[in-house]
């Protein structure tokens, strides 16, 4: 899988930037500018093409026909119910954990952050050639139907989520006092859940929203695992139609990066410094 | 809160916190590459051997890797230096502002847009009827007459350098904030120039991040599949493409050593992730 960073929120504190001569600023400008070149004209090439689909003038003719296609909601809808199906179980999964490993079971933390970062070790296309080894064939077997595969799929995301996951909720487990608000939950007779539930859910909104979008982000579009589970998800069909269509790909690619862009920047929004203040 | 003297059940309770986690990530992280690992030390009549590793030096195998690794160095060495030269302008550079959060969520953007639009993004690009393919042939230039394809070595490089080099940035970014200014009127104070203030002192403190943060995009272009798959279909000899071909069909004419190649794959990231953790416990001895 490719490595992936949310924004990280930049302190406001920084001390004051050093006096630039004007030759820094010559060489600054110049590598912006460069840089600027480099990112902006595969994306202005293709958003160029994406208007050209009617001969001799500029429309959103190739858009028109990309959402018309047959093939574009169905997977485009599974695609999103099993992102957020991703999220929701690694959610359930990675809160309690955090929290137990901050508060309860410290010594556990390096296993945890260890395993965590598992994702980033065995690429996606060899967890996929594990999966489909290990459950492809009985007694595990989970690739026999569409559906099952389906479940492999969403638990295989789940699992690649962790890494941003966790450490986007210990970042937030961090920020606030657990052991404080524990305490004081329970001197008011709160159990377990009611405190996951009431206290610490709602004070790591931000955290897990970030990990969420992020989450979001990487696998709405995802290839390589859908690909061979045979899964007629977005990445998959974003693949297809690159081979078999001329303009539709291009409107195609610009809505993936304005779904991308979308993700990123209510991540960056809400995990805006001061905001919070 | 001592956990001490906790009746047995409560400490049960605890442990049945982090149960789901780790019963998860055992079954869909853990045992899929232990049975890989398993596979690849069983011979074709089941007994362990070590020759499903020693096939690893089949030319197939050795242009893959090797291609792999070649992509993987050139995109995280130059991703690197101009994601550093990118860092540094907008955090020390003297640009206006807004430059540095627009470049942070761009990066954001760009790091994770990674696949097959981003194969499409440069196929229309630089594809052989791409919009600069065909810019270039109207000042004269013939791209592809001269030897060029966006579906080679070179082609893939670039591409991989759209995802590359705003990750270099993400990591940047806080080490540059790190940089204290008392070091640098130290070092000012001491009679040092700018250029002997970097040479002595930003860089061999920022050097452990740098080099971490190139391993680690040598390791994010290493482990990539969608990309290249979506650029090249399988024209391009790669591991990732090679172990995927293997998934759908024996290309290898050996089971096994399909197994070590994913095998090799998975201990070359190892090496990569703990090669960079390392480097970067270090550099937060300083920029901490």
């Amino acid at each position: 899988m490719t490595i992936s960073t949310a924004p990280i929120p930049v302190s406001t504190d920084a001390e004051a930037p050093e006096a630039p001569t004007r030759r820094n600023r010559f060489w600054a400008w110049a590598i912006l500018i460069l840089a600027a070149v480099y990112f902006l004209i595969p994306l202005g090439a293709t958003f160029w093409w994406s208007l050209r689909a009617e001969a001799d003038k500029l429309g959103f003719e190739a858009y028109r026909r990309l959402f018309d296609d047959a093939n574009f909601w169905p997977s485009f809808t599974e695609s999103v119910i099993n992102a957020v199906a991703a999220i929701f179980l690694s959610l359930i999964i990675i809160v309690p954990t955090a929290y137990w490993v901050t508060l309860r079971l410290p010594r556990l933390r390096p296993v945890v952050e260890f395993i965590t970062l598992l994702p980033f070790v065995i690429p996606a296309v060899v967890l996929v050639f594990g999966l489909i080894r290990l459950y492809g064939r009985p007694p595990l077997l989970l690739t026999a139907t569409y559906d099952s595969s389906r479940v492999l799929l969403i638990c295989a995301y789940a699992a690649l989520s962790f890494p941003y996951m966790f450490r986007s909720v210990d970042n937030g487990l961090r920020a606030m006092d657990v052991r404080t608000l524990t305490e004081a939950a329970q001197s008011l007779g709160a159990g377990w859940p009611t405190i996951l539930r009431r206290v610490i859910f709602p004070n790591l909104r931000v955290a897990l929203l970030s990990g969420a979008l992020l989450t979001f982000a990487i696998v709405i579009g995802e290839l390589t695992i859908a690909l061979f589970m045979a899964q007629q998800t977005f990445g998959p069909y974003m693949a297809n139609l690159t081979r078999s269509k001329v303009y539709e790909p291009s409107a195609m690619a610009v809505v993936a990066f304005a779904l991308t862009w979308a993700a990123m920047g209510t991540i960056a929004l809400i995990t805006r410094p001061g905001k919070r203040r | 809160m001592g956990g001490a003297r906790r009746p047995p059940l409560a400490r049960f309770g605890s442990w049945l916190g982090v149960l789901p986690f780790f019963l998860f990530s055992g079954m869909f992280l853990i045992a899929p590459a232990v049975i890989l690992a398993y596979r690849s030390l069983e011979g074709p009549d089941g007994t362990l051997t070590l020759d499903n590793y020693r096939a690893l030096t089949t030319n197939t195998v050795i242009a893959a890797y090797s291609m792999s690794i070649r992509i993987s160095l050139t995109t995280a060495v130059i991703g690197g230096l101009i994601g550093f030269f990118l860092a540094w302008a907008v955090s020390m550079g003297g640009l206006p502002r807004p430059f540095r959060s627009g470049l942070t969520t761009f990066s954001g953007v760009a790091s994770n847009f990674a696949g097959v639009p981003l194969a499409a993004a440069f196929i229309f690009t630089l594809g052989r009827v791409g919009v600069l393919t065909a810019l270039f042939e109207l000042i004269g230039v013939d791209l592809y007459g001269g030897g060029f394809t966006i579906y080679s070595y070179w082609g893939l490089s670039l591409v991989y350098l759209f995802f590359q080099i705003p990750l270099m940035v993400l990591v940047m970014l806080p080490a540059l904030d790190g940089l204290k200014q008392d070091w640098r009127e130290a070092a000012e104070n001491l009679g040092a120039t700018p250029g002997q203030y970097w040479r002595r002192v930003a860089l061999p403190v920022l050097l452990p991040s740098i080099l971490g943060t190139m391993i680690l995009l040598f390791g994010n272009a290493f482990g990539a599949h969608a990309t290249a798959y979506a650029l090249t279909g399988g024209l391009l000899p790669l591991a990732t493409l090679l172990i995927g071909q293997q998934i759908s069909g024996d290309v290898l004419n050996n089971p096994g050593l399909g197994y070590a190649v994913a095998m090799g794959m998975v201990f070359i990231m190892g090496l990569s992730i703990v090669l960079y953790s390392i480097l970067q416990r270090r550099s937060e001895r300083w920029l901490g």
